[in-house]
């Protein structure tokens, strides 16, 4: 198992995370934890409900107040701060919204209203953005009647434009079968590997980590354990701590 | 207005030879498109109580205007309705209850509080009738200037802010990773509910205004497919049912703003029936 990063790694990392706490009213969520992403990886992040997975998701974002350094960088423009790409956690649509997927679009990456409708370049545009995640079809489909992995396409799309340096995914193999995990997984790694990005997912579902990601780190309001996929899941800190609070299991 | 009355005189309406008649007629022709397109955010942010309850505090406002002695208690209750709205979003913010639970209370309070205002003293509560019932046929040609240019600032409003509404109301957490401020959004969209609602409740009535913010997305709910054909039909509807209702009252001598809700009421039936043809 790799040391935990705590200081320097010769690595180049996209996103540095040192020494992070985040307290919340008086429970402190999250308590001295390190991380680095290094560019073109898939960081698993993985713990058992209310572990601080999200909340350590959204420090990273700034959504929330926090203590510590959360540092960016990119290997070309090493002083400039990266773009983020965010697919929020699994959500639930009303299958009645009168809400398209290009009014999605249009509410998200335009200033156009979307009831004008969009314009011919607009569509041409974001069926553009579609189609990296083999979604094109869905332009017009209302997003409540979207399966859960099909949502999860269009919202990865909505993240991917513009293409950012990296990609943090909360959950997303939550209301997802499994078919369509394997699908969206394949996706991911297809779109690192082709526009170089790296990619902090956090997950419930451990039998996809072997195949895709290159670190897991285990957390439990701080970081338990890292490393490869293999070597957290076999650990005693793994069976520790979802055993011990009967969580979830391998 | 003088323009308006032309237009009025080559329409072949026996109801238009009067000008109490026209007058409402442009009212409701400016009315119901603001009440249409206000109607498509409430709905799908899920904030029919939430007006109900503004409604409930207009009234009071204008209790407090007359007690006070006010000579426009219409702007009094504007200034209140828009206080009660600006109250109710910060304590939602803050408060671990469910937003029907907090309507609840707000509107309560807000009723209890008018009708304590407007007995005081053992006062009558007659002539706050007008405000319960509304009577669309007393409007005056500056109350329909005020509407004019409430529809034109929510029209401008709309068009720079409805997609940041859209999104905040189907998905906040969306919404706000995408750097929009929710909260200001959600704020600003309930003082326009506020206003809208209060400058509208002596045509429309108390009673009726609600069904007029609801029923016409309702009903276009039912049949929309996405935003443009969602705002077209709530509009659509509630300028037909304006309409429709303004001339069966005429000549059914019933109560416009009642009129005009079972109208709307009918359009949703109707919708609710063609609902599976959408996608």
């Amino acid at each position: 198992m790799t040391a935990a990063h705590g200081g320097s790694c010769n690595q180049s990392c996209c996103l540095q995370v040192q020494n992070l706490s985040v307290k919340i009213g008086n429970d402190l969520i999250l308590r001295d934890m390190n991380l680095h992403v290094h560019c073109g990886q898939l960081v698993a992040l993985i713990g058992p409900n209310g572990a601080g997975k999200s909340t350590f998701i959204k420090a990273v974002l700034g959504q929330l107040e926090y203590e510590g350094t959360i540092s960016f960088s990119t290997p070309s423009h090493p002083k400039q701060k990266p773009k983020i790409g965010y697919v929020p956690q699994s959500p639930a649509f009303d299958p009645g919204d009168p809400v398209s997927v290009i009014d999605l679009f249009v509410c998200c990456m335009h200033r156009r209203p979307a009831f004008l409708g969009a314009t011919a370049a607009m569509r041409k545009h974001i069926l553009t953005c579609l189609d990296r995640v083999h979604g094109a079809d869905l332009i017009d489909k209302r997003i409540g009647t979207l399966s859960g992995g099909e949502l999860q396409r269009v919202l990865l799309a909505l993240a991917l434009e513009p293409m950012p340096n990296i990609l943090i995914l909360d959950e997303p193999l939550s209301g997802v079968d499994v078919e369509g995990m394997t699908t969206l997984m394949d996706m991911l790694d297809e779109i690192r590997k082709k526009y170089d990005l790296s990619i902090l997912m956090t997950t419930h579902d451990f039998a996809m980590l072997p195949r895709y990601a290159d670190q897991v780190v285990l957390i439990d309001h701080q970081v338990v354990c890292r490393g490869s996929a293999e070597e957290v899941l076999n650990s005693d800190d793994f069976r520790q701590v979802f055993h011990m609070k009967g969580g979830a299991s391998k | 207005m003088s323009l308006w009355y032309a237009i009025c005189d080559v329409i072949p309406l026996e109801m238009l030879q009067w000008d109490f008649m026209r007058n409402a007629f442009l009212a409701i022709v400016i009315m119901s498109p603001l009440f249409g397109l206000m109607s498509t955010m409430i709905v799908t942010g899920r904030m029919s109580f939430f007006s109900d309850a503004l409604g409930h505090s207009a009234f009071t406002g204008i209790a407090i205007g007359c007690i006070c002695g006010a000579a426009a208690p219409t702007w009094i209750a504007v200034a209140f309705s828009v206080a009660f709205a600006l109250l109710f979003s910060y304590v939602r913010s803050r408060s671990n209850h469910t937003a029907d639970t907090l309507i609840g209370v707000f509107s309560s309070t807000a009723v209890a509080l008018g009708i304590f205002i407007a007995t005081l003293g053992g006062g009558s509560f007659t002539k706050y009738n007008t405000y319960l019932i509304g009577d669309i046929l007393s409007v005056t040609p500056s109350e329909i200037g005020t509407l004019a240019l409430v529809l034109l600032a929510v029209v401008i409003f709309w068009v720079f802010y409805s997609n940041q509404l859209t999104l905040t109301a189907i998905h906040p957490q969306l919404a706000s990773s995408r750097g929009i401020p929710i909260h200001l959004s959600q704020c600003i969209f309930t003082t326009a509910i506020a206003v809208v609602v209060t400058l509208s409740i002596s045509s429309v009535g108390l009673l009726i205004l609600n069904s007029l913010l609801v029923l016409p997305a309702a009903a276009a709910r039912n049949i929309a497919r996405n935003l443009k054909q969602y705002h077209l039909f709530s509009v659509l509807s509630a300028l037909v049912a304006g309409l429709a209702g303004l001339i069966i009252s005429y000549y059914l001598g019933s109560s416009a703003g009642a009129a005009i809700s079972l109208t709307l009421a009918l359009i949703f039936a109707v919708s609710f029936f063609f609902r599976k043809v959408r996608a």
